[in-house]
């Protein structure tokens, strides 16, 4: 077999594995004094590596000259959209990472560990090899790399016991997602004959056999628990409240498009012969998402554990894109989860500016009373991003729930829709709670530290994507997410 | 005779038994982890089970595959546990209450 074609497809990999060895080597010998360098470092290659995957982007590609290793890789424009995202949001979670490891919101230890970005670099890695995967068996490989070093990331503050209950939980639960996974493929290795995506399809045809059936059960639990999707979201608050928050800026951006990534290629690539067997399945967990996502946020004082219930909610509404099982969905799925990740960025930038002068960080609806008053382009930016996650329009959060909508009920799924519109009602009224606390009550004082440029210049690069001047945005994203949904489809 | 039903059974047997080590037990964590070792190798026996039933070598391969990535997952899973014992001095499961949840 020749492996240089298949290596040229994986070169975006190849670059940030080589650059996760030889920084975590730098880790090793440099100590914590150079994770400031091993940052930018890991930054440079994850921007490197995301340069890479322009040209494929931008004409589009799919077909046999996609596939490399003998069929296990598959690198076709819906692989290269996630990709781009999950770089993008994972240079987002390196920039806000110094300024919070090296004050006092990091508690006793104030020292931004070397692992830090390392550990980033490879989950990324992981992330890439997930949506990218054309066999069972990549797809675990993908999956654990980014979860083993995601339940790192989540207790890495060792001496914090929140951080180290947050990666406790992380582990168990998501140690426990990998079995139900891994069980449901092996029963459709025993039921169909293979562990290609192909193979698996193929032997998935006509009426489905009782082993088949919970094999196709077992894998979408799975799945859903990666993405924390309703019934299997239990662990999301605790985990997203306890890691440390550019952890949980990453968590909540990057694994969520490469879990959402996955679930729709396997829901159309390997189940695509039987839509019927999982529509209703993930018709419910969107709307259920979406419902407990929003009435769970409601009496929340935590402002994390509220942004962990607000990803669940719009978790829903990404899931009622690919519930529609069309083209259509599942482009309307990439743009809503472009735009999600701008704005859960944002959102969690704007919680590692509420700082005092020490630097600790402040994440109660107690302490941003009055913000408007005290700090007031962090209220604005905060208020812009929440009234973006409820919807409202002009922003760019309104847009993408249009399109949601716009290809559910073209589907002629018209009361679903309807039932998700009503849900998203609910979800306002806690967004909007934002607005009474910030801007009517007696100012907290407590927020009162600065923060640098990069928080600044990421806050801004957020808030402009989603304002109305976004929208200028909307004809290109709409071409590349429609390129990487035939992609999706045409492997059928 | 032996054949692929008698190995599926046990394997859903060991299967339920992981998940309920998971969620009944109310002690240990160590316990938890020795539960999330038997829904591995439940599906460890699935696949080479499968294996060799339909002679094709790809779930032994798996099977490999899924021994080497459970070795690094007890690894991380008891290196978290000693950091969290180390703050904390407990590793009973209702302890793990800092957050609600």
């Amino acid at each position: 077999m020749d492996f240089v074609p298949s290596f040229a497809l994986v070169a975006p990999e190849l670059l940030l594995i080589g650059a996760g060895l030889v920084l975590l080597l730098v880790a090793a010998w440099g100590g914590d004094k150079a994770a400031r360098g091993i940052a930018i470092a890991a930054a440079a290659a994850l921007f490197g590596a995301g340069l890479m995957l322009v040209p494929g982007l931008h004409v589009g590609v799919d077909g046999p000259a996609t596939l490399a290793f003998g069929g296990l890789i598959k690198v076709d424009s819906f692989a290269l959209f996630a990709k781009a995202l999950i770089y993008l949001a994972a240079i987002g979670a390196l920039i806000v990472a110094p300024a919070f490891f090296n004050s006092a919101a990091a508690g006793t230890e104030r020292v931004m560990r070397a692992e830090y970005p390392v550990l980033i670099l490879f989950a990324t890695v992981g992330m890439s090899i997930m949506v990218s995967a054309n066999d069972f068996m990549s797809l675990y490989l993908g999956l654990e790399l980014n979860s083993l070093s995601a339940y790192v990331l989540a207790a890495i503050l060792r001496r914090d016991t929140r951080s180290g209950e947050a990666g406790l939980k992380y582990f168990v639960l998501g140690a426990l997602a990998s079995g139900i996974l891994l069980y449901g493929m092996s029963l459709l290795y025993g039921f169909t004959g293979g562990t290609a995506f192909t193979a698996v399809r193929a032997g998935l045809t006509g009426e489905m056999g009782t082993g088949a059936l919970f094999g196709v059960i077992f894998v979408l639990s799975g799945l859903a628990f990666k993405i924390s999707a309703v019934p299997f979201h239990m662990w999301t608050p605790d985990v997203y409240e306890g890691a440390p928050t550019p952890v949980t800026a990453f968590f909540a951006t990057a694994p969520k498009v490469a879990a959402v990534a996955l679930t729709a290629r396997v829901a159309f690539e390997v189940f695509g012969g039987q839509v019927q067997a999982w529509q209703q399945i993930v018709m419910f967990t969107a709307l259920a998402s979406i419902i407990f996502g929003a009435l769970g946020a409601i009496g929340q004082e935590n402002l994390k554990r509220l942004l962990a219930y607000s990803s669940i909610n719009n978790i829903g509404f990404i899931l009622l894109g690919l519930a529609v099982a069309n083209a259509d969905g599942a482009s309307a799925m990439l743009v809503y989860l472009f735009i999600y990740v701008a704005m859960s960025l944002g959102s969690f930038v704007a919680l590692l500016m509420l700082r005092d002068d020490e630097g600790a960080l402040f994440e109660t609806f107690a302490d941003i009373r009055g913000l408007s008053v005290t700090r007031p382009a962090i209220a604005w930016a905060l208020l812009l991003f929440m009234f973006s996650l409820a919807g409202i329009p002009p922003l760019l959060g309104f847009y993408s729930k249009f399109v949601v909508f716009q290809a559910t009920v073209e589907a002629g799924l018209i009361a679903f829709g309807a039932i998700a519109i009503a849900a998203s009602v609910i979800g306002a009224f806690y967004y909007i709670k934002f607005v009474k606390v910030m801007f009517f009550d007696e100012p907290a004082g407590v927020v009162t530290g600065k923060s640098g440029a990069g928080h600044w210049a990421l806050l801004g690069l957020t808030a402009l994507i989603i304002s109305p001047l976004g929208y200028l945005l909307t004809p290109s994203l709409t071409d590349l997410a429609d390129k990487a949904a035939a992609s999706l489809f045409l492997a059928v | 005779m032996i054949g692929i039903e008698h190995y599926l059974t046990v394997g859903a047997i060991l299967f339920v038994l992981g998940v309920l080590g998971i969620f009944l037990n109310r002690k240990n964590v160590i316990v938890i982890l020795m539960a999330v070792e038997l829904i591995l190798l439940a599906v460890n026996l699935n696949l080479v089970a499968f294996s060799a039933f339909m002679q094709d070598l790809v779930g032994q391969i798996f099977a490999m595959l899924v021994l080497t990535v459970a070795a690094a997952e007890a690894a991380i899973g008891l290196a978290i546990l000693v950091i969290y014992f180390r703050t904390r001095g407990s590793i009973a499961v209702d302890d793990i209450n800092r957050m609600k949840g």
